[in-house]
């Protein structure tokens, strides 16, 4: 009879280690000491596949709500409308004499006073298309660019046009350009908060799962404690397994979800809060992350399911 | 162990004042009526219980200083063998042998199996699931788990509890063979007969339990 020695090698500790053998598969003989159980199996798949389709669409409203805010910031705040209302008679000479001071104002481009068929084009929405601008009693809009907001005054040119034009007005967009931003920017976080909440009950339910797994096995946990298994070697069989199955849960989950996501409607650029709401560029890579994420929830919820149940039993 | 007792739940001991020690290579019987308390010192022996008195220690390690990574690590020093054994049913019986070195984290020499099986009489039930065996070839079957790491001590609580005489007869040769190789194996039954047949064939000392209280068994066996 030939007996092998006992090898004392330090068994696997239940560390970060243990999170990549179970993604790449390493450690398979020694998951087979748990039974494959196909109700807890079958709960985490599931619910890791849910999570991460919900997920998806969290992380696509999150990031789609911080571009908003940013274009809307980028873009209003990249140019200001002086708009010019007078007397018949006083329109004209009012608006050249807004147009003169605005080309002296410092840190701004040339102005471009709106034309009938520009201010048509904006009142169409509202008036349709044949709307009889002439006849219409509408202020003259000069748009102004800012070519460099640090030397451009707003405040300091809104108290000249009072003071030199009394009929012009101007309109740096700030009264409604603030709490869209505002909203984008609630939005975002809600965005991240509901994520979190994914996680969590993420967290929970693999929790849930791998503690019924454990109480399922008890004779099973019995045998390997008899023979000499260390809490840590037991409960690295578990979470192996129960890694393994959150992160292909949640790779089936996030891509269902990535196909839900391309499959929205493909709206024209006017309404860009809407067609928003997916990835834009490097932005798809964020949602890759989604299974990583899943992964390390599992590894972390049956870790400590694990070592505290496997802790109650000599 | 040192005047070693142990009481469960805190209550009148069941076990008291026993002072023993085993010799490296030495083959041990413990008997006793039902319900003395065999298995129980078994237990003791394998750090399934802890004294609640007294000093104990085994292999050079204090049974009551030990973790409970000290625990795991003296039964992988410990082969034992229950009247009952148990397996993880979903595996096979080569792996179900295996189990001692998969969980340490050892490749299975598949020589070495073979042998270790072949040797158990078990060779042909290597793919073979455990609810298919017979008393005594699951007996068998946990005979080869308790070895295949090579243990200092091997214990064997009411091994033949089950089994025929036959039966009871060629695990107990397998028990002689491991003593005669250098193993400590310390045996617990109430089956006078097999304690006289075992101890025609190697030199046996035989204690009894009797009263909570461990003793040397005289000449009568």
């Amino acid at each position: 009879m030939r007996l092998p020695k006992l090898n004392r090698r330090v068994v696997k500790g239940l560390d970060l280690r243990t999170l990549l053998t179970a993604l790449t598969g390493e450690g398979a003989s020694g998951d087979r000491i748990v039974p494959p159980t196909g109700f807890t199996a079958h709960l985490t798949l599931f619910a890791a596949g849910a999570m991460a389709f919900l997920a998806v669409f969290a992380l696509a409203l999150s990031l789609a709500t911080g571009r908003l805010a940013d274009r809307w910031s980028e873009s209003l705040a990249q140019t200001v409308t002086v708009r010019v209302s007078a007397p018949a008679g006083q329109v004209e000479p009012q608006t050249e004499a807004v147009m003169q001071i605005l080309r002296g104002t410092p840190g701004v481009g040339e102005p471009h006073l709106l034309t009938q068929d520009q201010m048509a084009d904006l009142l169409t929405p509202w008036f349709g298309p044949d709307v009889p601008v002439d006849a219409l009693p509408v202020p003259r809009l000069i748009e102004l660019p800012i070519a460099d907001a640090r030397d451009f005054d707003a405040e300091g040119l809104r108290l000249r046009l009072e003071g030199e034009v009394p009929g012009a007005v101007l309109d740096d967009h700030t009264e409604w350009r603030r709490p869209l931003v505002t909203a984008a920017n609630r939005l975002q976080v809600l965005g991240i908060l509901s994520l979190m909440l994914i996680a969590a009950a993420s967290a929970a339910m693999i929790t849930l799962a791998a503690k019924a797994a454990l109480a399922a096995n008890g004779q099973v946990i019995r045998v390997l404690r008899l023979i000499g298994a260390r809490d840590i070697t037991i409960a690295t069989a578990f979470v192996r397994r129960f890694t393994r199955r959150a992160a292909l849960g949640a790779g089936v989950g996030t891509l269902l979800g990535l196909l839900a996501v391309i499959a929205l409607p493909d709206l024209d650029d006017s309404s860009q809060f809407l067609t928003g709401l997916g990835f834009q560029g490097w932005s798809w890579l964020w949602a890759l992350l989604i299974p990583l994420v899943a992964a390390g929830v599992g590894f972390l919820a049956t870790r400590w399911a694990a070592l505290s149940m496997l802790g109650q039993v000599r | 162990m040192q005047d070693a007792g142990f009481g469960y739940h805190g209550g009148a001991p069941l076990l008291s004042g026993m002072t023993l020690s085993l010799q490296p290579g030495s083959f041990h019987f413990l008997t006793g009526p039902s319900g003395a308390g065999k298995t129980t010192f078994m237990r003791l022996c394998y750090a399934d219980l802890l004294p609640t008195a007294g000093r104990m220690s085994a292999l050079g390690q204090d049974m009551r200083g030990l973790t409970r990574d000290g625990i795991a690590a003296l039964r992988r020093k410990v082969g034992v063998v229950h009247q009952d054994p148990q397996f993880l049913d979903h595996l096979p019986v080569a792996e179900n042998v295996a189990l001692p070195l998969t969980i340490a984290g050892q490749a299975v020499d598949m020589a070495a199996m073979r042998d270790l099986l072949g040797w158990v009489g078990l060779a042909q039930q290597a793919r073979a699931m455990p609810d298919s065996l017979s008393g005594g070839e699951r007996q068998r079957v946990a005979l080869a788990r308790a070895v295949i790491l090579s243990p200092d001590l091997v214990l064997a609580d009411e091994p033949t509890g089950n089994l025929d005489w036959d039966m009871s007869m060629r695990l107990m040769q397998l028990l002689i063979e491991l003593n005669k190789s250098g193993k400590t194996v310390m045996v617990a039954t109430h089956d006078l007969n097999l304690i006289r047949a075992t101890k025609a064939q190697v030199a046996a000392r035989v204690l009894r339990i009797a009263g909570g209280e461990l003793h040397l068994a005289g000449a009568d066996l």
